[in-house]
């Protein structure tokens, strides 16, 4: 009976106040489905930094006028490098036969260019793809070496800008949970003033405190799960609409986002809808109610 | 039963104390009137007396228990053992006699089946027998305070505490409330009245003790209003 009466109590909480409650909910529902998208980029960029790192390259370019025997010193040195991993050899005709494929839309450039002008190099796969800076000091001054580029500073600025907008979804996703926590609060706060005759008879005769709080707590944790799924439902239109849509055409450059993915991450907006709003609730309770 | 010993309570920004170095001791089964003025401090006593305040100096024991330390988180289960009846009624306007009564038994754990029991019964005691499906604004004032005692003798208090309880009715109501309070009184609870109602206090020639400006001025046994 206590039970049936706690959760009817909760749902009639929540119809008394409707338009508060839709508010509290839709704010709720964005700052999770910030939330979500933080979460998702976050995990997708440690996916895809392992997938491009992996076969990323530091590029030793060599000075034009190399001589045999610097470039064979060279690849032997590098061959004996423990942070390397493999080396690969490109010539002038090579580098010049990428160059066309790189620009066969550009046939202008193409034919300005002629296979000499190109410098031969040395590719290098890093077991470490962080250990660059230490390659770079080594052979920066050696012989023949002409520049050393590596690609990961290029992927570092591009997975910056990954984070940029993780920060930005996260930052989105706090400043809603502040106007979500504040409606919850507000919420409660007219429910208790509502429910003001109740709660002075509750205490008088003696309910415990749980009992008397059990009810409006619940309203914020049921408001919360139902902020959550309603999140799980963004996400599920931005990956069918916005990923999986307008955006396919990029996917080939990042990781795909699977179901899975989205789905793991409802626990976690529930846990913390529901968490958020427990403690909101009860500690507004602590302060309005005196219990 | 109750023990008040030496207790002070000086409430916050007040200039001098509600109760000023008060002792009083009640036995089981005493029917005891607190009378004085305005602010005298005997409403005070009640709010002790239900740990709704607590004493700045000295020691409050109601049930042999020992208000004074203790936790908030038991005082919902300390209530259980008092019953409460106020001046305003203190009534959930939207909810029947029955209601009123069977609620107070429900938010403390009691099963509908107890309370389908238990309130026709004490509904029957304070004299509202056939009116149990009536609200609050179809009862008059007297029979309104009935339901509020029935509501605090439900659960079969050691103790009822009632703070004016006639304030709001005219004589003849009082007297029949009165005649309940003193029914109730023989059942063998103790009852604690506050009232500056002198008539009442002349005619049930009970123990009285009088406090003026937060002190006991007379504490008689079988006093009239004076």
């Amino acid at each position: 009976m206590r039970v049936k009466y706690v959760l009817s109590e909760v749902l009639v909480g929540l119809w008394r106040n409707v338009t508060m409650t839709i508010a509290m909910i839709i704010t709720l529902a964005v700052s999770l489905t910030m939330l979500g998208v933080s979460g998702l980029v976050y995990s997708k960029v440690d996916d895809m930094k392992d997938l491009y790192y992996k076969n990323i390259q530091v590029s030793i370019f060599l000075k034009g006028e190399v001589t045999e025997q610097e470039r064979t010193d060279l690849e032997a040195k590098l061959k004996s490098d423990p942070l390397v991993k493999e080396v690969l050899y490109v010539n002038k005709d090579e580098a010049y036969k990428r160059f066309q494929e790189m620009y066969q839309d550009a046939p202008d450039l193409v034919s300005a260019v002629k296979p000499d002008q190109l410098p031969e190099s040395f590719r290098l796969t890093l077991v470490n793809p962080e250990q660059y800076k230490s390659i770079y000091d080594q052979y920066k001054d050696t012989a023949g070496v002409d520049e050393i580029v590596d690609q990961s500073q290029l992927l570092d600025k591009i997975f910056d800008l990954f984070t940029a907008g993780q920060n930005i979804a996260l930052a989105g996703a706090i400043a809603m949970a502040i106007a979500a926590l504040l409606l919850v609060a507000n919420t409660i706060q007219v429910a208790a003033y509502s429910k003001r005759r109740e709660v002075a008879v509750m205490k008088l005769v003696g309910a415990s405190n749980w009992f008397i709080q059990a009810p409006f707590v619940l309203e914020a944790v049921v408001a919360g799960l139902i902020g959550s799924f309603l999140g799980l439902g963004a996400l599920i239109a931005l990956k069918f609409f916005l990923f999986d849509g307008s955006l396919s055409a990029l996917q080939g450059l990042f990781s795909p986002v699977t179901w899975s993915d989205i789905f793991l991450m409802f626990p976690i907006m529930a846990g913390v809808g529901a968490l958020v709003s427990a403690v909101t609730g009860w500690v507004t309770l602590r302060f309005y109610l005196r219990v | 039963m109750i023990q008040l010993e030496q207790v002070t309570k000086t409430y916050p920004k007040a200039s001098r104390p509600s109760l000023d170095n008060v002792s009083v001791s009640i036995e089981k089964g005493e029917f005891v009137f607190f009378i004085g003025p305005s602010g005298s401090g005997k409403s005070t006593i009640i709010k002790l007396l239900l740990h709704e305040v607590t004493p700045n100096k000295g020691r409050v024991v109601v049930n042999s228990k020992d208000v004074t330390s203790m936790r908030s988180w038991k005082r919902p289960h300390f209530r259980r053992s008092i019953g409460c009846v106020f001046q305003d009624f203190r009534l959930l306007p939207n909810r029947t006699a029955y209601e009123n009564v069977a609620f107070a038994l429900e938010v403390i754990g009691k099963t509908k089946a107890v309370a389908r029991r238990v309130v026709p019964e004490v509904l029957e005691l304070v004299g509202l027998g056939g009116k149990e499906h009536r609200y609050p604004h179809e009862l008059s004032g007297g029979e309104q305070q009935r339901v509020a005692v029935a509501r605090a003798f439900v659960n079969r208090p050691l103790i009822l505490l009632a703070d004016e309880p006639t304030g709001n009715l005219d004589p003849d109501t009082s007297i029949e409330i009165m005649r309940l309070l003193d029914r109730i009184n023989r059942t063998g609870t103790t009852v604690v009245m506050v009232t500056h109602d002198s008539n009442i206090v002349n005619q049930m020639r009970r123990r009285v003790v009088e406090i003026e400006s937060g002190r006991i001025v007379r504490d008689q046994a079988r006093g009239v209003y004076g």
